[in-house]
């Protein structure tokens, strides 16, 4: 039952909050939409969080997000035990610089009185989700060797089974208890996507590689 | 030809008094909330000295404005793809030490204290954090302080000139200063807006006011790097940038700008201008000592038939053309060439121009200026002010633009020498004329329009046509239910 609920029907929750909130909060008040960034109040530390934290936490976000996708490709690329090591290894390695990197975030927060001024409750627990997030994805792939493998025949099918409106449970049900933490958190993550700073993800800046310079608006024309 | 409208400024240096009131009036305005106090749309720096925030000229440090690179013109930021993966954390990104943190004293305390022995004391708090703090700097710390080791011999400016330059300059007899006051300068080649990784910032087709969309900007921090005169200001509790708004709504309204309104001086003229947009390129890539003459060259003339016929084909009303034509900024500019743009080598062609102070050069020469003229012109390198230093702010490093902007100066001062005094021969006023390159009414001119205006000659504001943007921007039946215009969520983090 406690299975059923966690895996089979918190998912849909946490993907409806986040695409309804999300959806709301960029309609109704796109005034809100920003990275909040504190760097203007102290930079030096928040370098040795914010840049090894993006660049090790994206790679594995789009890891886990290819693996879901293209399982038949993902198998074919760990199907030689060099490149397997070698994918394993980098996860496990972006993995504990991620954990770091949510270290160095959570004592500049805790420790500088001006980030203190701009901090606010959903910023601690944006902080501890992602901390239990990244320990927990860590510990997993050291101690439960070759997820990069196993994650193809228990996520994956999990995953479609919920795109299909069809969730079977059983594929979650029997993992232990701590890839049953990181999958329910990871869904938690997603469900505070529209209540936290996260929601700069929506609006990564990617057409800006293709305007044109100058940026003209006229009242009519 | 792609002609457009500008609305630009002029501030006459001669007449800046120092006094701070146009900040005040900017900052009463704008930047009374919590997360902008430190923001000053409008600042008065002290030059020789460091200003707001410090070293702000200083691209080695900051990476501001545009650079050449080969044939095109590049942010000094980098390329786009490299600024995209400085996102997360901007190298560039001056912080709130490079500005100052703002404070505020415990008042209450002074009457709160409970009876003792000691006076008591309103001690200083930060605004950001609310504790205790020792005051280390302000928007305007180095006020007056020419002459100093630690502010004015640290300008940007004066590090680039030769020792022996910077001696004559902090030589105690010698020192000298005047105030620098900054707005946003709307560029017709704005960094701010090339750097915007949102796109949020934009030009006003109409009136070319540079502006912020607050429901667009996601807070990246790249204006505020990109702009190298540090006009646009992160909003540290908002997570918005703003900038300098140019007191849109007051010009729609038909009033001066606040800063405008309240300048005790009177040194701050505004007009709009006409200038061709197809030429901003080229007017961008000449070589530093030429840009001056290339920004000057894209201003177009209003009495132009050619360019009326134009402007109406470009959709600009008559009324601006109108505007144009008794625009003040066009005669300091184009007409007399006397008022130069701010650090025309960062390249962002800034539509606020400056004519540069006399007053310390004229006091070079002591008993009686006018008797001196050939010395005066001859020794302009000695000057009080080394001629150098002007050139590094105003002309990209062009000492003759400076001079021909001086020697004109120097030729009203002496023809109204001779009309109100009456001390100097008509020969010599001739010869300040012809050195000057300005005719005896170009002067008279010249000395109504700094000396004898009203504010409707110095400010004159083109019709800015508020109805086309409502009847664009919006349903008007829905307009109709609102109460005013703009945002009426209160500027504050929500989520």
């Amino acid at each position: 039952m406690t299975d059923l609920i966690l895996f089979g029907v918190l998912p849909y929750i946490a993907v409806t909050v986040a695409v309804c909130g999300s959806v709301y909060r960029y309609a109704v008040d796109r005034y809100s939409l920003s990275s909040q960034s504190s760097q203007f109040l102290e930079s030096r530390t928040l370098f040795w969080g914010t840049v090894p934290w993006h660049y090790t936490i994206v790679p594995i976000l789009l890891a886990h997000l290819l693996a879901f996708l293209f399982p038949a490709a993902w198998g074919t690329l760990l199907g030689r035990p060099l490149r397997l090591y070698l994918l394993e290894i980098s996860g496990m390695a972006l993995g504990l610089v991620a954990g770091v990197a949510m270290v160095v975030f959570l004592v500049r927060r805790a420790g500088n009185p001006r980030i203190g001024a701009v901090t606010t409750v959903i910023d601690w627990v944006l902080l501890a989700v992602l901390l239990l997030q990244v320990a927990t994805g860590v510990y997993i792939a050291v101690t439960l060797r070759w997820g990069s493998l196993w994650y193809l025949h228990t996520t994956t099918p999990w995953l479609w089974s919920l795109v299909q409106l069809d969730p079977q449970v059983s594929y979650m049900a029997v993992m232990p208890a701590i890839v049953k933490v990181h999958a329910v958190n990871a869904f938690f993550l997603l469900a505070l996507v529209p209540f936290s700073r996260l929601i700069h993800m929506i609006s990564v800046p990617l057409a800006y590689l293709g305007r044109s310079a100058q940026v003209v608006v006229w009242y009519r024309r | 030809m792609n002609i457009r409208a500008q609305v630009s400024s002029v501030f006459h240096l001669d007449k800046c008094i120092g006094c701070h009131t146009c900040s005040i009036a900017c900052k009463n305005l704008w930047t009374d909330r919590k997360g902008v106090e430190y923001m000053w749309w409008n600042n008065v720096e002290t030059k020789p000295g460091t200003g707001y925030p410090t070293q702000w000229e200083d691209q080695e440090k900051y990476h501001g404005g545009w650079e050449k690179n080969g044939r095109r013109l590049q942010l000094r930021l980098g390329g786009r793809g490299g600024l995209l993966g400085n996102i997360f954390h901007n190298p560039r990104l001056p912080t709130m030490d490079d500005y100052y943190e703002p404070f505020t004293y415990r008042y209450g305390e002074l009457i709160s204290a409970p009876a003792g022995n000691d006076q008591p004391t309103a001690r200083p708090v930060s605004m950001i954090s609310g504790r205790p703090m020792e005051i280390q700097a302000g928007p305007n710390w180095d006020d007056d302080l020419s002459g100093s080791g630690i502010y004015a011999a640290n300008d940007p400016g004066v590090l680039h000139l030769s020792p022996e330059q910077q001696a004559q300059m902090f030589a105690v007899e010698r020192l000298v200063m005047f105030y620098l006051p900054r707005i946003c300068n709307h560029c017709l080649n704005a960094a701010c807006v090339a750097g915007c990784p949102s796109g949020a910032i934009y030009k006003r087709g109409k009136d070319g006011i540079v502006l912020i969309n607050q429901d667009k900007c996601r807070g990246w921090r790249m204006c505020v790097s990109a702009c190298p005169y540090k006009k646009t200001y992160y909003g540290w509790a908002t997570g918005k940038s703003e900038k300098c708004v140019l007191c849109y709504p007051r010009l729609e309204a038909g009033e001066a700008p606040a800063c405008f309104h309240s300048c005790v001086g009177r040194i701050r003229y505004l007009g709009v201008l006409l200038y061709d947009a197809d030429r901003i390129e080229t007017a961008t890539m000449q070589d530093d000592k030429d840009l001056v003459a290339a920004q000057r060259q894209i201003i177009l003339d209003p009495f132009d038939p050619q360019v009326q016929a134009e402007a109406r084909k470009a959709g600009i009303p008559e009324q601006v053309v109108e505007a144009a034509q008794r625009s003040p900024v066009y005669l300091f500019v184009k007409k007399w060439q006397i008022a130069l743009p701010l650090h025309p080598e960062f390249r962002t062609l800034p539509m606020l121009f400056y004519v540069p102070p006399l007053l310390p050069v004229v006091s070079e020469e002591h008993l009686g200026t006018q008797r001196l003229v050939d010395d005066y012109f001859t020794t302009l390198e000695n000057a009080r002010l080394p001629v150098q230093y002007l050139a590094g702010l105003f002309a990209g490093g062009n000492t003759e633009e400076i001079k021909a902007v001086y020697r004109k100066l120097m030729a009203v001062r002496i023809q109204r020498r001779r009309i109100t005094v009456g001390d100097v021969s008509e020969s010599e006023v001739a010869k300040a004329r012809e050195l000057g390159k300005v005719s005896a009414e170009e002067i008279e001119a010249i000395f109504r329009m700094t000396a004898l205006t009203s504010i409707k000659q110095r400010i004159v504001i083109p019709p800015m046509l508020r109805e086309q943007a409502i009847e664009a921007g919006m349903d008007p039946e829905r307009y109709k239910q609102e109460m005013g215009f703009g945002s009426r969520r209160p500027p504050k983090r929500r989520w």
